[in-house]
């Protein structure tokens, strides 16, 4: 791991760090418009490039052996998974009926 | 019976100087970096824990000798088994094997000198104790109520009681773990002493590559739920409160993402534990290696697709319902696996009466109860019954007590001549072996009975035709905790009086036997050089 290490540059450091705050601005910026049904997907999609980021230069991971590639990797995968379970809770809750309860009949 | 030549080298012949004697006094042992040492640290340090859980635990039996809530009120009851709860999961079941046992041996069975950050070690420890005195804090100061699973909204919203302390202390326990689980992988891929290939590892250290998987998988999602938790309760963040626009069925799905596979944490080290025990004891090859190592791995991976199997009972949709049904029925097929080969590999052995036996004998009867169980209720119509019922009770018990506390005090047992260097009365181990099994049975099975007709979990008045099968389980209860003070006792005083452990008293294979009963420092005076399989036990020496 040590013999081909090149950690980022300072100046990727300081790039990086730009990233993030400009993303954090526009975090704030499209919280006051009203996109719709891509409020979340705009959301998202700009906290997952941001960690993206954070977890590639900060991180170090670009930089790391391919052992190490492959526990990131693992990592994004259960998420991956924890999401996918989870939805397919919430996507197939109605397909029986909503249950009333006979009293509010 | 055949007789099993014994090692009778004793630590005489032995350099003087180990990992016991190496430096005295408290700074040598704060500020240590040997995980023989640490692990000696995390022994003290989780058997207090599992003292005060014990305590609380005696506390709700004693409350369930009688149909009245006559010992404490309802919200002091709810205290006392949430507190038996969290602690002994998060403070004793899931550090129990690893950080002791799996501590002291991962190193030392894969040939190495330590592990590969023996700073990050020592530092797991102290992040342990922090979330130790927390936890005792938010204990002392009142309690929590909420149960170990946190649920909400009443975690978030309604408990009075300390959620936000304890929830701090059950996240830095959380990060306790995962520091060893980062250890141990890393130990296992890099630190491999020459020769020991990845099929020679002895399946303890397979059973702790997979837990330690686990760990830094699963363990970062249970922290972020516990943060979400604490800013709903501390700001009023709507993550899990309906009428903040939160959902409190989320909470379960993120709670049970961990804790499902956390019940592997709480079982795997055992199973490690068990095949090298197996082993020794049968004096046979652990009957198919591979297949035990990879349903460790399984296990891990497969682990993390059933939590759904907690949330049958709750808004969880019915489809998605059945495929955590089906999945979880295929979780159970590993764990059948290494059952059916450890007891092939018993087969013809040449079992030795010893006490580690007994726990081997102990520990297969009990997981393979509390494993059948969890078939019952993974399946969804009969969960609807058995749901929050003392059935559910009596199933973990019996795998989380049944099975880790057996490993871990079988373990104990097996490797306490190599930790300390003493010899214990092995009468004294086998009459507590005895009175646990014993003790176990009649504390939890009575649980299944009562579970099945109907008394829900976490109430402690109850009608009157459950007081018999409950005084027998309070009774069972007593004979346990004596099961489990009498080792208490004399491994004490073994450590004082005993007589000298020989390097290899039970003349079992394994790297660990190689070295010196206490290991030096480095664990070995040179690299050794791996040139078999493991548990190649020959054929035995007849007299
Ligand atoms: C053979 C594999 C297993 C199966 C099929 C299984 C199945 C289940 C199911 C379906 C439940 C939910 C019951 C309910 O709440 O209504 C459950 C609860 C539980 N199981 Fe298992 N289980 C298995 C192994 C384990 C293991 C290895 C452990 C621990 C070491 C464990 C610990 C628990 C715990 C702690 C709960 C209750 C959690 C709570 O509500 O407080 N189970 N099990
Ligand atoms: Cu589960």
């Amino acid at each position: 791991m040590a013999d081909h290490h090149h950690g980022p540059t300072v100046r990727i450091y300081l790039a990086v760090f730009a990233a993030l705050m400009f993303f954090t601005v526009l975090t704030v910026w499209v919280a006051y418009r009203d996109l719709g049904p891509f409020n979340d997907v705009v959301a998202l999609g700009i906290a997952c490039t941001k960690a993206t980021i954070v977890i590639l230069f900060f991180m170090h991971v670009k930089y790391a052996s391919r052992l190490t590639w492959l526990m990131a990797g693992a990592g994004v995968l259960f998420l991956l998974i924890l999401f996918a379970f989870a939805m397919a809770d919430y996507v197939s809750r109605g397909w029986l009926g909503i249950p009333v309860s006979h009293y509010l009949q | 019976m055949a007789i099993v030549e014994r090692d009778i080298r004793t630590s005489e012949d032995a350099p003087r100087v180990n990992y016991l004697n190496n430096g005295y006094g408290l700074k040598s042992w704060l500020l240590t970096k040997d995980h023989k040492r640490i692990a000696v640290l995390y022994i003290i340090s989780i058997s207090i824990f599992f003292a005060l859980g014990g305590l609380f635990a005696s506390l709700v039996r004693f409350e369930l000798m009688t149909p009245e809530g006559d010992l404490m009120s309802s919200d002091t009851y709810n205290k006392v088994f949430s507190m038996h709860g969290i602690i002994m999961v998060f403070f004793f079941l899931v550090p129990s094997i690893p950080a002791t046992i799996g501590n002291f041996l991962v190193p030392i069975m894969v040939g190495a000198k330590d592990l590969a950050f023996p700073r990050v070690n020592l530092l797991s420890w102290y992040v342990y104790v922090v979330a130790g005195i927390l936890g005792t804090i938010a204990v002392v100061g009142g309690g929590v109520d909420t149960g170990w699973t946190f649920y909400t909204p009443y975690s978030s919203t309604y408990s009075n009681s300390n959620v936000i302390l304890t929830a701090m202390a059950a996240f830095l326990a959380g990060f306790s773990s995962i520091l060893t689980g980062l250890n141990f992988v890393v130990t296992i891929h890099t630190m491999r002493a020459p020769g020991m290939t990845w099929f020679r590892l002895p399946l303890f250290v397979w059973s702790h590559y997979a837990t330690s998987l686990i760990m830094l998988l699963g363990t970062p999602v249970i922290a972020i739920t516990l943060v979400l938790l604490m800013l709903e309760r501390g700001f009023g963040f709507g993550f899990f409160d309906p009428n903040l626009g939160g959902d409190p069925v989320l909470f379960q799905h993120l709670f049970w993402f961990y804790s499902h596979p956390a019940v592997y944490i709480m079982i795997l080290p055992s199973m490690g534990v068990m095949s090298e025990m197996v082993a020794c004891v049968a004096r046979k090859r652990v009957f198919g290696y591979e297949f035990v190592a990879f349903s460790s791995v399984a296990i891990a991976i497969l682990g993390f697709l059933v939590w759904g199997h907690h949330m049958f009972v709750s808004s969880q949709s019915t489809y998605a319902g059945m495929v955590f049904s089906v999945i979880t029925f295929l979780v159970a097929v590993p764990s059948a696996i290494k059952t059916f080969n450890w007891t092939a590999t018993l087969y013809k052995g040449s079992i030795v009466f010893d006490t580690p036996m007994f726990y081997v004998y102990g520990y297969l009867g009990l997981f393979l109860v509390g494993g059948l169980t969890g078939l019952f209720l993974s399946s969804m119509g009969l969960d609807i019954h058995l749901h929050d019922t003392y059935f559910v009770v009596a199933h973990f018990h019996y795998i989380m007590v049944g099975g880790q506390v057996m490993g871990y005090l079988g373990g104990m047992h097996f490797w306490w001549p190599k930790i300390t260097g003493k010899m214990y009365p092995d009468i004294w181990g086998r009459v507590s072996a005895l009175l646990v099994f014993l003790g176990f049975n009649l504390t939890f099975f009575p649980q299944f009975i009562l579970g099945y007709m109907g008394m829900p979990r976490r109430y402690h008045v109850y009608p009157d035709e459950f007081q018999v099968l409950n005084v027998a389980s309070s009774l069972g209860a007593s004979i346990l905790a004596l099961g489990y003070l009498i080792p208490g006792a004399y491994l004490t005083w073994s450590i004082f009086k005993g007589p000298k452990a020989p390097d290899n008293p039970w003349g079992a294979k394994g790297l660990e036997w190689e070295t010196t009963s206490p290991p030096p420092t480095f664990n070995f005076d040179e690299t050794p050089l791996v040139t078999e399989e493991a548990y190649q036990y020959g054929p035995i020496e007849e007299h």
